[in-house]
């Protein structure tokens, strides 16, 4: 639904907000994204996935007569009477480029990279400015204790909106840390998945070749036949569980 | 906002038949699932089905074929900019492969088109990334576990989804390369939820047979992204990247090969053309059309802009009569509506309930299936539970799987969706989520083979934009496995493409002229242009007000 039709239907009354220092009047229960539309802005810069995963509507906002810092994502954030408002579409970051394929899961790859990990004070404005909640002081802390799998867990639902980076005391960007260690963590710590290896195995060998051509040379209603007969695993079975037919398997 | 006090004397229904409905699924007890016949009968309560949403397209390769309003308008329109105002003899670069679309299908090809020696550049019309990749939650099929899954079940499971007018050799290809798209997955590091001995663990999602669903607690989507397009920026000196590029135009050249694109510098509002020896089109799909007026799922710049460049080049559309609405959108708090709640709640044993607190279909139908039930329930049955602004909902009682599985599981597992209900003051392992179906996804797009190729020669297409794969309708989890399969297709196709040598004719934009003048002629265009690039989200009131202001279509 559009911004005015959603205005019409909620039929709220105005709160007044500052976009940048200026004042608009808005419907109270719009979140910021909505309210600025309604201002009249037109998005370029500063909103992607409106559904708060993308990291792209990071917001910095002051309350008046309030000392604090706030962030939100604009898409997510219900706008407030006279919050003053700025959103950072983007904010310069160092990120080291690498090969993946030779880098080593140890703490040296990721202390070679990113030396300036060390400049961290712990000072934790990362923490405070995060609008994810990640806490972002503990995964830099992990870093420099060379743990990644900690960091790569501590991390996880960065969105990698840049805010952190806007507050680094010590001018590093740790999200971008964070998806090195990420990486490394998932793709050469974690254990492999050993079924997966068999079943590429199997495929390249052509063992479901003849079964596919069986389906794709169906008729629809022989095809409708098998697949209404198909058994289903149950759902809230155990993983090993077994068809009673192995037709159909490798 | 928190529930009102109205919706949370409706939750007392939902709290009062739940410890009957826990105890139903922990015997294993559901509601059966329909017919093929009875779905049949259900899907007359889906969009699709309703005659008045569409109408026969009057021009191009796929004239006479009957598609959504909102998706014709944009076919039925003129070019964007007159094309005899282009200059083609001065391109802004030449690169080997140019990739439209940095979702997750464009970057998946960048990457193995660059890993192939090609020079790539990777134009996008927001930031790299900012695509529906990064919003699926649920997960991605793959039959890995060989002891009770196959390609086999997985391909009787899209096509019985698809409603068994799937194209079987995208579905072969599909199924057949869906674990080493895992695997590749895995070993760029993504960060799968597995259990200590490296087994992916996998659930069931709408329509599947067997428990293939693998993820990334529920980001599955922003995990791959973001990893895939790391990937991507260590190729960079193979793959640049253009943000806010939008491209608006294919161009050929004189033997009708697809050879480049014009685009448009969304800051400077400059046009400029990029020559390239090959084109992958991977701009996904279409919700911010908001066709039928229904609240999506989708980023800001799914406005289907490849379906119309696609379709002007000469490559018919296929499967575009059906669009996918998932079962389960926010539809309160207002503040969040259309928002995607993943399937996965299903999956975890959540309950669909009434307003009198009662089930109605089983939870894992096909998306079509369970999207027109509730449909049915809340507009048919009057059995919808109102919100303060007057629409209609259905209950997802996700507190339901802190029973089954353990007190926390709400948090453990959905973080992303507690935090979301979080800041709006509700608890979703202890109040229930208001649900209405939201458009989700286009289930079809333009023709294309299981090698990515076209009609058109040099032009490749990967994901969303593509149709034939899911056939009339989309089981989850399919979507992601489609972006990295056919992704990583449509790179390496393109790269063998240029390595057998491509002739480097003169660039032309007569095929946009040639479309211009067809309508024209057909006198159907009311003077509208497309792509469309972004949605029109600006108060009308205050564009009213605006006297001075241009805008060429939805852009200013």
């Amino acid at each position: 639904m559009d911004t005015a039709a959603l205005t019409e239907k909620v039929a709220a009354k105005a709160v007044p907000i500052y976009i940048m220092g200026k004042r608009y009047e808005v419907p109270e229960a719009l979140t910021i994204m909505k309210a600025m539309e309604y201002a009249g802005y037109q998005y370029i810069r500063g909103c992607g996935c409106r559904g708060g995963v993308c990291g792209a509507c990071a917001t910095v906002y002051r309350k008046a007569g309030d000392y604090k810092i706030y962030t939100g994502l604009a898409c997510q954030t219900v706008v407030e009477p006279d919050m003053y408002l700025a959103q950072i579409p983007f904010y310069p970051a160092n990120r080291a480029t690498y090969d993946f394929e030779s880098a080593e899961p140890t703490p040296e790859t990721v202390f070679k990279l990113y030396p300036e990990l060390f400049r961290c004070v712990a000072c934790n404005a990362c923490t405070k400015v995060c609008p994810m909640d990640v806490e972002v002081l503990d995964y830099v802390s992990a870093l420099k204790r060379g743990d990644l799998k900690a960091a790569a867990e501590i991390s996880f639902d960065c969105i990698q909106c840049g805010l952190c980076a806007s507050r680094c005391m010590g001018e590093m960007a740790q999200y971008h840390i964070a998806q090195l260690a990420r990486r490394l963590a998932g793709g050469k710590l974690a254990a492999k998945a050993e079924h997966l290896g068999k079943m590429c195995a199997d495929i390249e060998g052509g063992a479901f070749a003849d079964l596919l051509g069986g389906l794709k040379s169906m008729s629809v209603d022989e095809l409708k036949k098998v697949y209404t007969e198909r058994e289903m695993e149950p759902h809230m079975g155990a993983d090993e569980w077994t068809p009673a037919s192995s037709h159909g398997l490798a | 906002m928190p529930y009102t006090p109205e919706l949370k004397e409706l939750i007392k229904a939902v709290e009062r038949t739940r410890p009957e409905r826990v105890e139903r699924k922990r015997r294993g007890e559901e509601i059966p699932f329909l017919s093929l016949d009875e779905r049949k009968e259900r899907l007359k309560f889906h969009p699709d089905f309703k005659e008045e949403g569409r109408r026969p397209l009057q021009v191009g390769p796929s004239k006479g074929y009957a598609i959504a309003h909102e998706i014709a308008d944009l076919l039925e329109a003129g070019s964007r900019v007159d094309p005899d105002r282009i200059d083609l003899s001065a391109p802004a670069y030449t690169t080997d492969v140019l990739v439209i679309g940095g979702g997750g299908a464009g970057t998946s090809a960048a990457i193995l088109a660059a890993e192939r020696g090609a020079n790539v550049i990777l134009a996008t019309k927001l930031r790299h990334g900012d695509a529906n990749t990064m919003m699926a939650e649920g997960g991605i099929q793959a039959a890995t576990k060989g002891h009770k899954d196959s390609p086999y079940f997985h391909y009787l499971d899209v096509m019985g989804g698809g409603h068994f007018t799937n194209v079987p050799e995208l579905v072969e290809t599909l199924v057949t390369q869906a674990p080493d798209a895992i695997r590749w997955l895995e070993h760029q590091g993504v960060n799968f939820t597995k259990q200590a001995d490296g087994t992916l663990e996998t659930i069931h999602g709408g329509g599947t047979s067997r428990k293939r669903m693998h993820y990334a607690a529920d980001i599955t989507g922003a995990e791959i992204m973001r990893t895939i397009r790391d990937e991507a920026r260590n190729h960079a000196d193979r793959i640049s990247v253009l943000e806010f590029s939008p491209a608006v135009e294919l161009v050929l050249d004189e033997s009708g090969h697809c050879a480049g694109a014009v685009l448009y510098n969304m800051e400077t509002e400059e046009y400029f053309v990029i020559r390239a020896k090959a084109v992958i089109m991977a701009t996904g799909g279409c919700g911010r059309l908001h066709i039928q007026g229904f609240m999506t799922t989708n980023h800001y710049g799914a406005t289907a802009d490849g379906i119309v460049l696609g379709y002007r080049a000469g490559v018919p559309v296929a499967f575009l009569h059906t669009v996918q609405y998932h079962p389960t959108g926010i539809v309160f708090p207002e503040q969040a509506e259309g928002i995607l709640i993943t399937e996965k709640f299903r999956g975890a044993g959540a309950n669909l309930v009434n307003v009198e607190g009662n089930q109605f279909v089983n939870e894992r139908e096909p998306r079509d299936v369970e999207a027109a039930s509730i449909i049915k329930e809340c507009v048919h049955e009057g059995k919808g539970v109102p919100t303060p602004t007057g629409r209609l909902g259905i209950w997802l009682d996700s507190p339901m799987i802190e029973q089954l599985a353990g007190e926390g599981t709400v948090k453990r597992e959905f973080p992303g969706k507690y935090i979301l209900y979080k800041r709006f003051d509700i608890d979703i392992s202890k109040e229930p989520m208001l649900i209405y179906p939201t458009l989700h996804y286009q289930n079809g797009g333009l023709e294309f083979r299981p090698s990515g190729e076209t009609c058109v020669p040099g032009l490749f297409i990967a994901g969303e934009v593509a149709g034939g794969i899911h056939g009339a309708n989309r089981l989850m989890g399919n979507s992601l496995l489609d972006i990295i399969v056919f992704g990583r297709i449509a790179g390496t196709s393109a790269a063998d493409y240029l390595a057998a040598g491509v002739s480097e004719g003169k660039l032309s934009l007569d095929h946009v002229r040639a479309y211009n003048a067809e309508v024209d002629a057909a006198g159907v265009s009311d003077g509208r242009v497309a792509p469309a690039i972004i949605p029109n989200y600006t108060d009308p009131a205050v564009r009213e007000r605006q006297l001075t202001a241009h805008y060429v279509g939805n852009v200013r």
